[in-house]
């Protein structure tokens, strides 16, 4: 099997795996990091979306291969060091951004890369960039206006 | 999914001889592909990859063309392209979502050629030519039906050139589960004349309406189309839409599509 080498939250790791083996998996079962969730596993519900080379990417729809020699950032890399959550991370527990919380891997990474490029975006421009990412509890207004608070900004429409 | 030999070549040539081997395809940013293999639709012997090919990448300007290479994502057409072709880029940004443009490919998109992908629409309606690793395929040449196109087996979309036109829009109306073009239409108004290309409608794939530019070469305006829809006889009908729907539905974005052009 190919040994792979990626840099997964600033550390370098190695990991055989099978041509075949997609990034979510190998992130999972060869690295141990299964906070990237797999929920439908065909790129539609957005749950694994991770961070290759800084650009957010469904982990379940991309070979583990092509990740070789990358900058992979997951879930498990987001709160400081100190074990304290990170901004993101924060304005979903303060706005209700969770329920049972299987997406909210997938949509903290979303949010992350939404936030890096577009620092202030509007409610719509939230809205629009987690076209990818499904929730099944919270109806979205939770999340959408932990990314507003996230970006430093009121939420249009305050949380219950 | 079934297991297959990896490759990934650095270069157009060595991807070629790569290709070469028995049952090998090319993998471009497998936002189609992984799903179908998983499936077991398809099962490659071969993967060829061609996202580490550096001279298959970027987007260039050169006079009125503008040239994007085959392993380009949709998401750097999306941001390299505003500014050249802004109509090709505002249909590269609302391919998919925002993962999926990270990865996906133009060349990926184009060889696939699903009946409802957006690519198709914007290299048919602006008259692109597909270059491979052999040849330049006309996009009037290129697209022949759903999933057919004119590549052949071991044929690799090296990069694909737009002529940039006057003005040009494309409108998608969302499938919104699948995130494809329930219909989409693509306009581009050019110094000689208006194409108007048609994805996610016919069962023949994308293609052009040809009444449609005929009455907009001779005035480009919403007017012009009246209250004409697409050919009933060759729309797809399924749960999303009857036919008779899609029909009308090529009308309005045309319209709108003309309407936006300014």
């Amino acid at each position: 099997m190919p040994t792979i080498t990626m840099n997964v939250n600033g550390t370098a790791v190695s990991a055989n795996v099978e041509n075949r083996t997609v990034l979510s998996a190998a992130l999972r079962e060869e690295l141990g990091l299964t906070g990237t969730h797999i929920g439908c596993d065909t790129s539609q519900c957005g749950a694994c979306v991770v961070h290759v080379n800084g650009k957010a990417v469904k982990a379940c729809t991309m070979f583990a291969v092509e990740a070789n020699g990358a900058d992979v950032d997951t879930i498990e890399g987001q709160a400081h060091v100190d074990g304290s959550l990170n901004v993101i991370q924060q304005a979903f527990q303060d706005h209700h951004g969770l329920q049972c919380g299987f997406c909210t891997p997938g949509m903290i990474m979303s949010a992350a890369a939404l936030l890096k490029e577009n620092p202030k975006p509007t409610e719509a421009e939230v809205r629009d960039y987690l076209e990818g990412n499904i929730c099944r509890c919270t109806g979205y207004q939770g999340i959408v206006n932990a990314i507003m608070a996230a970006s430093g900004q009121t939420p249009a429409i305050a949380a219950e | 999914m079934y297991n297959f030999e990896f490759a990934k070549p650095k270069t157009v040539e060595e991807a070629a001889s790569a290709m070469a081997a028995e049952g090998a395809q090319a993998l471009g940013g497998g936002q189609t592909l992984l799903p179908t293999m998983k499936q077991r639709l398809a099962s490659p012997e071969v993967l060829v990859s061609m996202t580490g090919i550096e001279s298959m990448v970027g987007v260039a300007v050169r006079g009125d063309t503008l040239t994007i290479g085959g392993a380009t994502t949709h998401a750097q057409v999306a941001a390299d392209a505003a500014d050249l072709y802004p109509g090709l880029a505002a249909l590269a940004a609302n391919i998919g979502d925002p993962a999926v443009r990270n990865r996906g490919t133009i060349g990926g998109s184009l060889a696939n050629n699903d009946p409802a992908a957006c690519y198709p629409a914007g290299a048919l309606g602006s008259g692109a030519t597909i270059t491979t690793n052999t040849r330049d395929i006309a996009a009037d040449d290129y697209f022949q039906g759903m999933f057919e196109t004119a590549l052949d087996e071991d044929e690799i979309i090296t990069s694909v050139s737009f002529p940039i036109p006057e003005k040009a829009n494309y409108q998608k109306f969302d499938q919104p589960a699948s995130r494809f073009a329930l219909v989409g239409v693509f306009v581009a108004k050019t110094a000689d004349g208006v194409r108007v290309a048609v994805t996610g409608a016919s069962n023949e794939g994308v293609y052009r309406w040809t009444e449609a530019e005929t009455a907009l070469s001779a005035s480009f305006s919403e007017g012009a189309l009246e209250s004409m829809s697409g050919n009933l006889d060759d729309m797809i009908a399924d749960l999303h839409g009857s036919a008779s729907y899609r029909a009308h539905l090529v009308g309005v974005l045309t319209r709108r599509a003309v309407a936006a052009c300014g």
